[in-house]
């Protein structure tokens, strides 16, 4: 633990051993400040979002209105079988409580990895990756129905619009289609790293090289990275898809 | 660390603390709860200022949970906690700074088409 002292000048890249300045590790530390960079970027999308909007004047854009979330996100698979029209906001909230849930597995295989029990950690770690693949899926169904668009379409200028792209946009401007791809891309590559990275750790955690190592620390920077993911969907989901 | 050669002991497992996972659930349950508190507010109320602000009093309750308990940072030493937090000042003057520029040329657009139209 933390002396103050350092024995040896190499001792302070250990991570875990030797000097812990702040009482936290090398490797959390860094971790810990990767994420705050990583939300400064984060933070520029979305607050580069609510300038488009609060600058938005309808008159200047064909009268277009910046679209209410509700009336753009309101699919669901399988809506004709159920002979539902809208289903607003029901698609992304399930989408919001699976990326919870995932961070919870993952604080649940950290637990494991203290107490050195690596059947639990890999069943959270499993629990974890399976939650981070069905989130990516949903989202790439989102953007199935978003870029196909639904309804009659809109005409714009004399031209009819359906779905969005990066140039056109059914639903409002289409800065609104841009900034949809743009942050909700960013989010989902960090959720694709994210998966790719617990997959790589639960085969090192399968292999027993923590086990080893005599330390799960590993899992709890994975961990930190993941919860981070489900942070920043929180802000996007509160930004994006309810104001 | 173990060394070549050298046989390997498994670890010894600790049996899990029944307290510790509970207050695992229970932040789950917490931010759930909260999610569902944002869907009935969604479903139920006008889409004005004080909705916004709700939710965002809500999402940052969220933001703290999340902190706080899953990434472990309540209980860190408080120099760490600062280090994280302090620099998200710039955040917020970045929040105040663009939205009240973008109101400004909102202000100045509407006016300039309100001149054309007369």
């Amino acid at each position: 633990m933390a002396t103050g002292a350092i024995e040896n000048e190499k001792d302070i890249w250990k991570g875990g051993e030797g000097n812990l300045p702040m009482n936290a590790s090398y490797g959390k530390l860094m971790m810990w400040f990767f994420l705050v960079s990583d939300a400064f970027t984060f933070s520029g999308f979305l607050i580069a979002y609510g300038y488009a909007r609060f600058k938005h004047v309808a008159s200047s854009y064909h009268g277009i209105e910046w679209p209410n979330p509700d009336d753009v996100f309101n699919a669901f698979p399988a809506m004709d079988v159920f002979h539902v029209d809208k289903a607003p906001l029901v698609f992304v909230g399930i989408m919001t409580f699976i990326l919870i849930l995932s961070s919870v597995t993952m604080v649940l295989a950290v637990e494991a990895g203290q107490r050195m029990d690596k059947a639990a950690v890999e069943k959270w770690m499993l629990w974890t990756i399976l939650g981070g693949i069905t989130f990516l899926g949903c989202q790439a169904w989102e953007w199935m129905h978003f870029i196909h668009g639904h309804g009659e379409g809109t005409w714009i200028g004399g031209e009819l619009v359906k779905g969005a792209n990066l140039v056109q946009n059914q639903y409002g401007p289409p800065l609104f289609g841009d900034y949809f791809f743009f942050i909700t891309g960013f989010h989902g590559t960090h959720v694709l790293s994210g998966i790719i990275i617990n997959i790589i750790i639960f085969y090192r955690v399968a292999t027993g090289l923590y086990q080893r190592r005599g330390h799960y620390e590993m899992i709890e920077k994975v961990g930190l990275y993941w919860h981070f993911v489900d942070l920043v969907w929180v802000f996007v989901f509160t930004f994006f898809y309810l104001v | 660390m173990a060394h070549h050669g050298e046989e390997f002991i498994e670890p010894e497992v600790i049996p899990a603390d029944p307290a510790k996972i509970g207050k695992i659930w229970k932040t789950a349950g917490i931010l759930a709860l909260i999610t569902a508190i944002e869907f009935v507010c969604a479903f139920t109320m006008e889409k004005d200022g004080t909705l916004i602000t709700i939710y965002i009093l809500l999402t940052l309750l969220k933001a703290y949970f999340i902190m706080a308990e899953f990434m472990h940072l309540g209980h860190e030493r408080k120099s760490l906690q600062l280090s994280i937090l302090l620099p998200l000042i710039f955040i917020a003057w970045g929040i105040v700074a663009m939205l009240q520029e973008a109101s400004d040329i909102n202000t100045a657009i509407t006016t300039w088409y309100d001149f054309l139209v007369k």
